[in-house]
Parts: C-alpha cells; sequence; structure tokens
C-alpha cells in the first residue's frame, strides 16, 4: 500500500488548512505511524546534518571535510555512532552517578517532544485516514515548545553538577544562564505572532499566514505580506539571534571554551553513547528552532510565493517539500553563521541578551500591540497611548544614553589619569611597566635608521 | 486519543515512548560496550592534570542573581500569552491594551531597576 495523494474536499487554493478542531480524531495506529515518522525524521536527520554541517563549513573554509566513509564520506556520522555505542564507557569514580547517568536522557527526550507540536503540511489521506500532518497540536502548542527548552536546561545543570569538576560546573552554570536568558527574549519575540494570530496553536499560526490581508489606508487598499517574518521583521530578527544563543550556537558557543572551560558542561562524558546524546540533543534543539523559526515566522509548510501561483502547491503531501526545505535552508544559516562570525565574550552575551534585546522587545510589543488596537477599534485615544509610549520610550532611552555616556567619560578619565602616573613613575603599580608611549608605538621612526640586511 | 486531554495524553504517551527509545539506547549500550576498568582510567578528566583535592572548587559565580531576575521574566511572559491571544477579540479592546501597558510597565521598571542596582554587569 502506498501514501495516497488526496487532498481534502474542495480545499481551494488559498484553503487555510488544519485548525485545533481536526486533532484528537487520529486513531491510535496513525498516532504510532506519525510518532515513529518524527523519531526516525530526526535521528536522520542529525545524521545528515552532522555531514551537512562539516561539508559545507569545510568547503566554506577551503578544505574538503569528511571523504573517507562511503560516497563523499556520508557514512562518518553513521561510523562515529556506530564507535560511540560500542566503545568502554568511562563513569568517574566521582560522579554522582545517578544525575550522571540521568543527565543526557533529560536533555535529550525534549528536544524530542519539541517536535511533536511542528506542523508538517496540512490534511492528508493516509491509508485512506484523513488526518493532519502533525503529530498533535495543543491550545498552548507554542508554551510546549518553550517549556521543552526550559527542561533541557535542568539537563546542562545537573550533566555540570553531577561530573564533579570544576570545569563542568562552570560549564553547566554559564551555559544555563545563557540559555534561560535567551528564552527570555526569545518568549517575547512569539507575543507580537501572538498578537497577530491570536492564538497559541501552532497550525492555525501557519493557517494565518495562508493570506496577509490588506490594510486599508483611506480609499487605498494596501495588501499586507503573510509571512510574520515580513510583518514582524523585528521580533523575526531578535527571534533569529535568540535562536542561536538557546542552542550553544556560534556566536553564542560559549558552554565550551577549550582555553577557559576545556569541554563545557560535557567535560567528563568521555567520548561513549551519553556524549552522543548530548550531541544528538544540540542537533534536534536546531531542528526544533528551525521548525519553530519555519512555523512562526516563515509560513509553516506553506509554500514561497513564486510556487505558491500553482494551485497544487498547498495541498497533498508537497508542503512537507517546502517545510523541509525551509528547514534545510535555516540549517545552512546556522552553518553560515558558525564559519562567519568569531564568538563573543561572556559578559557582552549578557549584555546583549539583557540590556538590548529584553528592552527592544518590550518596547517592540507596545508598538505592535498599539498598532493592533487603532485596527480593531479605531479611536483616537489609541492614537494618544501610541504616543504617549513612543515619547516615554525614547525618554527613558535618552535618560539611559546620557547615564551611560556620563559614566563612559569617566572612566576615560580614569584611565587617563593612571597612563599619566604610570608614564611617570613606571613601578607605582606594584610591578614594573614598560614605558607606554613609545615612538614607534605610533609607527615613528625617528632617530632609528634600521637598514635591511640581506640574507645570505 | 479523543477529547480535550487527547491531545496531551499523545504528547504524554511520546514522552514515554521517548524516555523508553533513550533508557533502551543506554541498557543495549551497556550489554555491547567493554568493560575493563583501572583505577587511572576512573580518575576526574578535568584539564589533563591529575585533579588536586574534592571535586567541585569554590569559584565566584557571575550572573547567578539572573536566575532570580529570569523567574520574573518567564512568568511575565506567561501572563503576556493569553493577553497576546485574547486581545483582538470583540469585548477585549482599549482597556485590556491600557492593562497590559501598566503591567509591562511594571516589568520595565523591574528590568530598569535591576540595570540601576547594576546587577546586569559583570561584578
Amino acid at each position: 500500500m502506498t501514501f495516497l495523494v488526496s487532498p481534502v474536499a474542495n480545499p481551494g487554493p488559498t484553503s487555510p488548512g488544519p485548525t485545533l478542531a481536526d486533532f484528537g480524531h487520529d486513531p491510535l495506529w496513525i498516532s504510532i505511524i506519525k510518532a515513529v515518522f518524527l523519531f526516525v525524521f530526526l535521528m536522520v536527520g542529525v545524521l545528515m546534518g552532522v555531514w551537512t554541517e562539516r561539508k559545507l563549513i569545510s568547503r566554506m573554509q577551503h578544505r574538503y571535510g569528511p571523504n573517507r566513509a562511503g560516497k563523499f564520506g556520508l557514512l562518518q556520522t553513521v561510523a562515529d555512532g556506530l564507535k560511540m555505542g560500542l566503545k568502554e564507557d568511562l563513569m568517574p569514580r566521582k560522579v554522582d552517578k545517578l544525575l550522571y547517568f540521568l543527565a543526557p536522557v533529560i536533555i535529550a527526550v525534549p528536544a524530542f517532544l519539541a517536535f511533536s507540536v511542528i506542523p508538517f503540511g496540512p490534511v492528508v489521506s493516509m491509508f485512506g485516514v484523513k488526518t493532519p500532518l502533525q503529530l498533535t497540536d495543543l491550545p498552548v502548542a507554542v508554551l510546549l515548545i518553550l517549556a521543552m527548552a526550559s527542561i533541557g536546561v535542568y539537563g546542562i545543570v545537573l550533566a555540570g553538577w553531577a561530573s564533579r569538576s570544576p570545569y563542568a560546573i562552570l560549564g553547566g552554570l554559564r551555559s544555563s544562564a545563557q540559555v534561560v536568558s535567551y528564552e527570555i527574549a526569545m518568549g517575547l519575540s512569539f507575543v507580537a505572532v501572538f498578537l497577530y494570530a491570536g492564538t497559541l496553536s501552532t497550525s492555525e499560526i501557519v493557517a494565518k499566514q495562508a493570506d496577509g490581508g490588506s490594510f486599508a489606508l483611506g480609499s487605498l487598499n494596501i495588501p499586507l505580506p503573510s509571512w510574520y517574518a515580513v510583518l514582524l521583521i523585528p521580533s523575526f530578527l531578535i527571534y533569529v539571534l535568540t535562536m542561536l544563543g538557546e542552542t550553544n550556537r556560534v556566536p553564542f558557543d560559549l558552554p565550551e571554551g577549550e582555553g577557559e572551560l576545556v569541554g563545557g558542561f560535557h567535560t567528563e562524558y568521555s567520548s561513549s553513547l551519553k556524549f552522543a546524546m548530548f550531541m544528538l540533543a544540540e542537533y534536534v534543539n536546531v531542528f526544533v528552532v528551525s521548525g519553530v523559526a519555519t512555523t512562526l515566522f516563515l509560513g509553516g509548510w506553506r509554500a514561497p510565493w513564486p510556487i505558491s501561483l500553482w494551485d497544487g502547491a498547498n495541498v497533498g503531501w508537497w508542503p512537507m517539500l517546502w517545510f523541509f526545505a525551509k528547514l534545510v535552508l535555516l540549517f545552512c544559516f546556522f552553518v553560515w553563521v558558525r564559519a562567519s562570525l568569531p564568538r563573543v565574550r561572556y559578559d557582552q552575551l549578557m549584555h546583549f541578551g539583557w540590556k538590548v534585546l529584553i528592552p527592544l522587545n518590550l518596547a517592540w510589543i507596545l508598538m505592535v500591540a498599539s498598532f493592533r488596537a487603532l485596527r480593531v477599534d479605531n479611536s483616537p485615544l489609541v492614537i494618544v497611548l501610541m504616543a504617549i509610549v513612543v515619547v516615554g520610550a525614547l525618554g527613558v532611552y535618552f535618560r539611559f544614553d546620557t547615564v551611560l555616556q556620563r559614566r563612559r567619560e569617566q572612566r576615560a578619565a580614569q584611565e587617563a589619569e593612571e597612563f599619566d602616573q604610570l608614564r611617570d613613575q613606571p613601578t607605582a603599580g606594584g610591578f614594573p611597566v614598560p614605558a607606554l608611549d613609545l615612538p614607534h608605538y605610533h609607527g615613528a621612526t625617528t632617530g632609528l635608521n634600521r637598514k635591511e640586511v640581506p640574507s645570505a | 486519543m479523543t477529547g480535550y486531554f487527547g491531545s496531551y495524553v499523545v504528547v504524554a504517551v511520546l514522552l514515554g515512548v521517548g524516555v523508553a527509545i533513550f533508557a533502551g539506547g543506554l541498557l543495549a549500550n551497556r550489554l555491547l560496550r567493554p568493560d575493563r576498568p583501572t583505577a587511572e582510567k576512573l580518575t576526574t578528566y578535568e584539564c589533563g592534570v591529575d585533579p588536586v583535592g574534592e571535586g567541585w572548587a569554590q569559584s565566584q559565580i557571575r550572573y547567578y542573581v539572573f536566575t532570580y531576575l529570569y523567574v520574573v521574566f518567564a512568568v511575565d511572559a506567561v501572563f503576556l500569552f493569553p493577553w497576546a491571544t485574547v486581545f483582538a477579540d470583540p469585548g477585549f479592546g482599549l482597556t485590556t491594551l491600557v492593562e497590559m501597558f501598566v503591567f509591562l510597565a511594571f516589568i520595565a521598571l523591574g528590568i530598569l531597576y535591576a540595570w540601576r542596582k547594576r546587577v546586569l554587569t559583570w561584578t
């Protein structure tokens, strides 16, 4: 028996797709098929993802990358996985045995669970049963994804704690501080989407992106873009940054600092199956955040513009292809970022998360909410409120700016004073300091008449 | 698998399946792998040098106050979600907007306070 391509009755090219009401009717065996598919998809996805990342990044760095095991090195990850599954596992004597064992499970399982609410496609006919291409959907689906991300943090903290190694615990704490900080900004960047979609259910958010509607400006009807990535571009940009931070990827890959933390929270997990599970969870998390980006901002499984002109683009099994294409492109974006950017410093990371992303997000939510209110009930009071918000936000910003500017000037003056003192008495700081202002630091060659001596 | 909680049951079952798969994987790994421990193998790795003293070392944890801030903000975000969901429905309008502005102002005040107290800097 084969999967039948049979769309729902009279779907039409702009059928918005399944809603919450379409879920909860699956027979048990359909749910089992979908769950098995999810696990197989994510496992194979991780195998292929690791290979893609290594291959892509090596091409970006003018290397070949893995090319020994199998054609194009395709079997490299399989070989690594088999090795990790079959080699001796060391459990150091001092570790907390139970938590050391549990941590990889706690980090890997929620990563898989988050994928249960990601929509892959519309309602299709699977062995004669009409069912949406999504394991399940909840009225609080996006909240479930955020909750799973939070539970994953427990795995990180417990792995660091149970290892009983100073580097592991430092890495674990640093990693959890980073993930929780970026999670807040991530949650706030969703609020604007909810304001427009009016629901937390992933399938309905995708349905809401089917058609952007139009904005009436006087007698002019301006069609709005249907993807929230375009409509709510600040939210999307903030989400893209937080998804890099949330999954501990470059440029926010601080949990593993070779020079300062050894391997971070998984230092004590020798290259065994447990270590493989940490890596697996990391890649599955990348897929989860990419899937969320696709669903919430990039139109989900719906075809992008030129393809969407074709009537059959958004029905049947085709949408799965568009979804995978978006997922793969986002994954390639992760690799591209990794090949291009250096990592940031820890305090820069926290500074960016708390002092830039969160306040920006709050201000943006206020703006979006006011704008929505203006469309819901068109009263002059909303405009007054909007003006107050803008003026207030600008006022707070300028106040901070002047305070920060004053502090910066103070610090610069202090440093200049210190330099003056050290120039006068090089040993004043308790240890000898070389002269800080030698002429050749400034490119001067006065007094020196060096000549190149030809060798040999 | 029907009814309001049907979808939640699916998630719970998937949780069970996930735990079973990973626990099963670790169990299979235990049966398949060689196991020849020696005292040297079982020392903590740390950074490659023989470990000194107890496993944990005292050190200053930066940014631990952020975890408190996280709790505050996570709860706030959860309160924002239902508001954002019903915001445009009939019966909610300007009043909802103003109420949420007041709520957001309180949050903003919280982060401004932490900022002013220099909690958000490297200490």
